[in-house]
């Protein structure tokens, strides 16, 4: 194997359980977002964009789904013969026996051997589970320009839910002097995106320290303080620009709205930061002579008569005459009948929704084992619902 | 193993289209939104499980390669079979597109890549153009050819009953008991047929072979006046005639109406989904954005543009933006051109990356629609 400046590490095995139906089939990274992607193209782009090649992504809950997406990484220029390329790497078995990884070190430590494949100067941890666009190299190139042991990428967040995120304590020249896990009392706004680069052998050191001792093996509550304690170099890199973790289905949603506005929050229209994915084989969308589409993003092989606003439309979605889509998410290969009113809902994929039905609204669902508080309802994949079926708002189905 | 192999021919009549086959061959040209001509006819190909398919390129073939590379969005990029260009060395070559009498010296090209033919393993190849536009399964044919014992069957489009009347640059074949080709005229300016030749040819490889070996041997070089047109009586020629919907590309203003036929939703299927998928190269366009002001009705809108202004029954491209007000009625807009705030279009065609300034007015007719050419600023 050709020596590599930086091997990028994805941790892609995220469960996500606070994304309901969305992740009932799929690893977190793999659910859809923005109208064609997975949470996943977004790291991989960037790493494409910031001339990372080799990467290794780090899977475990539901991997088929993203086993076959990801494949040999074609959709992202990723399918190298003599330079790197993207590696899928499930856990497995050892002569002790197969276990889970047991925390985000643990994770990389698994996996050393791979990346002792490359004898990197450098090792990149991301997470699979953000949505946002970052030159990774920028990263790399402060860290060496600093001369540091390691970098953690941060982002100024609201002083009132800095207690939500790990937060870097940093002093002068943004030299990381303490790491608070979600503090009740933070005494700063940098909050960690989990983004990390590491001098290898610093790195190889650590995990295999991490591995003997009794802890929970995650950076932010081990190896990092641990770095911090021996007096190591750590240094905090500004991030500035749109940077989400779509960790629950309201934040989900938000995201997805992000996308849609005249001038959007996050934009993926910047041809210099191209957002790459599988792409379906579906031909144009067509939007009829009946239609009324507005303040939304839609994608190949839809089939639109209806009204849609503010809404995010997946490939090869129908909507039927009459239908009324508003402040929606309707996910691949949905069909949704005529005058059919859907507000504020994810609608998964491969659902049917037949005529007259009315999904979401102002009306809340009295309070029953399938309902909660967010105001969004949510169906789930491969459903039919019946024609003149009414679902009221915080239902998840 | 497979029992078909592709033969596409770009020696093709785009006469009637010089400003725009100048800048690349007729199955190069954008069509559909998001796709190539030759993106059907591989496709096509494709879905009838063929894996080995060879193009003879013409004219000015850079697009085509770049639209085309190793194949693999077809997937043709194979270790066995897969993509092959056979490059024409005639020492004669015609300059394509200019009095084209649709009789080429293809036969020529053909004749000089005989190994290749030769090295193939397949029992049939399809011959053909990049021009029709159809959705149709090569593998229909195959059991029409056999059921028949044809030597060569022709696949044409039977008009008999239908209104198409412009046969100009065309084929015509007529056809006697059981589909047998009785007469083939070619570019006739008046032609005695409504059966219009889609210039598909199946036939067996080992005799496409020896054709071609002993009618150049004998001076011949048109596959089509010297192989077929000659031998119209001497061989079992046939006519399958394809009950689907065909797009024929000669002239803008058939690159026009077919292009609009596609907003009917029945062609639209049919086109797309009948026989299998259509493929063509991935851009990695964003969705379609529709902005506060859009308006859009009954139109085909590919990826990655982001719309502004109010469209009626038009066709827009992978990238294209239009602004604030603009308005374009009938009209097909390529890739990445920009339709500035306030300009209104109707009955236009506008070739990749044109600009088209704020304000302006540009108007043709349905019959006579004003081309814009590529990379244009208005």
């Amino acid at each position: 194997m050709r020596i590599k400046d930086c091997v990028a590490m994805i941790l892609a095995g995220g469960q996500g359980t606070r994304l309901a139906s969305l992740t009932k089939k799929l690893a977190k990274p793999a659910v859809p977002f923005g109208g064609k992607y997975r949470i996943i193209d977004f790291p991989l782009s960037n790493c494409r964009n910031s001339d990372i090649d080799t990467i290794g992504v780090l899977t475990q809950y539901q991997p088929l789904a993203l086993h076959s997406y990801i494949g040999i990484g074609s959709a992202w220029d990723l399918d190298r013969r003599h330079a790197g390329g993207v590696y899928v790497l499930p856990p497995y078995s050892q002569e002790k026996g197969a276990e889970w990884y047991k925390g985000t070190a643990d994770a990389i430590y698994q996996n050393l051997n791979f990346i002792s494949l490359f004898e990197p100067e450098h090792v990149l941890v991301l997470s699979g589970d953000h949505i946002y666009k970052m030159d990774y190299a920028k990263m790399i190139q402060y860290h060496t320009s600093k001369n540091a042991d390691a970098t953690i990428a941060v982002i100024e967040v609201p002083w009132d839910e800095a207690s939500r995120f790990g937060i870097m304590n940093t002093g002068k020249n943004d030299v990381i002097k303490e790491f608070d896990e979600k503090p009740k009392n933070p005494k700063n706004n940098l909050a960690s995106m989990g983004i990390y680069v590491f001098n290898w052998r610093i790195l190889k050191k650590y995990l295999e320290e991490d591995a003997k001792a009794d802890s929970s093996h995650d950076f932010g509550k081990d190896i990092i303080p641990k770095m911090l304690n021996d007096g190591l170099k750590l240094y905090a890199h500004r991030f500035e620009g749109y940077w989400k973790d779509v960790g629950t289905v309201e934040s989900y949603w938000q995201a997805s709205m992000d996308l849609v506005g005249d001038v959007p929050e996050f934009d993926i229209y910047d041809p210099s930061w191209r957002i790459y994915s599988v792409n379906p084989t579906q031909p144009p969308q067509y939007i009829a002579e009946t239609a009324k589409v507005k303040c939304s993003i839609v994608s190949e092989g839809c089939r639109i008569f209806g009204e849609v606003e503010n809404s995010v439309i997946f490939p090869g979605v129908y909507i039927g005459p009459g239908a009324v889509i508003k402040d929606s998410i309707v996910m691949p290969y949905v069909a949704i009948g005529s005058d059919s009113v859907i507000q504020k809902s994810i609608i998964g994929r491969k659902t049917v929704i037949e005529n007259g039905s009315r999904i979401g609204g102002t009306e809340s669902q009295n309070v029953g084992t399938n309902t909660w508080f967010s105001g969004i309802t949510l169906i789930g994949d491969n459903l039919i619902i019946n024609s003149s079926t009414k679902i009221r708002r915080n239902v998840l189905l | 193993m497979d029992l078909i192999m592709g033969l596409i021919d770009l020696n093709e009549n785009c006469n009637e289209m010089l400003e725009m086959a100048r800048l690349r061959p007729l199955a190069a040209f954008p069509f559909a939104g998001r796709y190539r001509l030759i993106d059907f006819v591989l496709s096509n190909m494709i879905n009838s499980g063929v894996s080995n398919v060879a193009i003879l390129p013409k004219g000015n073939y850079r697009s085509l390669m770049d639209h085309l590379r190793s194949g693999k969005e077809w997937d043709l990029a194979r270790k066995k079979d897969g993509l092959f260009f056979l490059f024409s060395n005639d020492n004669e070559p015609e300059v394509v597109g200019y009095n084209w009498s649709g009789f080429s010296r293809n036969l020529i090209d053909l004749h000089n890549n005989l190994d290749y033919l030769r090295r193939s393993s397949q029992k049939y190849v399809v011959v053909t153009g990049s021009s029709m536009v159809c959705n149709l399964d090569y593998r229909d044919v195959a059991d029409f050819h056999a059921e028949r014992k044809a030597d060569i069957t022709i696949i044409y489009k039977d008009y008999e009953d239908a209104e198409e009347q412009d046969f100009s640059g065309a084929t015509m074949i007529e056809t006697g008991d059981r589909g047998r080709v009785m007469d083939m005229e070619v570019l006739p300016v008046k032609p005695r047929s409504k059966k219009l030749s889609m210039t598909m040819y199946f036939l067996e490889r080992q005799l496409l072979i020896d054709l071609i070996d002993i009618t150049v041997s004998r001076g011949g070089t048109s596959l089509l006046r010297d192989c077929f047109l000659k031998n119209l009586y001497n061989l079992k020629i046939y006519g399958y005639s394809f009950p689907g919907y065909v797009a024929r590309i000669h002239s803008y203003e058939s690159y026009f109406k077919r292009s609009m036929e596609l907003l009917q939703p029945e062609v639209y299927q049919e086109l797309f989904f009948q026989n299998g998928s259509i493929y063509t190269k991935v851009k990695d366009e964003p969705p379609t954005k529709y902005l506060k002001d859009s308006k859009v009705q009954g139109c085909l809108v590919a990826n990655g543009s982001i719309i502004g202004g109010k469209i009626k029954n038009s066709i827009m491209f992978r990238g294209t933006r239009v602004d604030k007000d603009a308005k374009i009625t009938n009209s097909i807009v390529m890739q990445k051109t920009v339709i500035g705030a306030g300009a209104i279009l109707e009955n236009v065609i506008c070739d990749k990356d044109v600009i088209i300034t704020a304000g302006k007015k540009l108007k043709g007719d349905p019959n006579h629609p004003i081309i814009i050419g590529k990379g244009s600023v208005i």
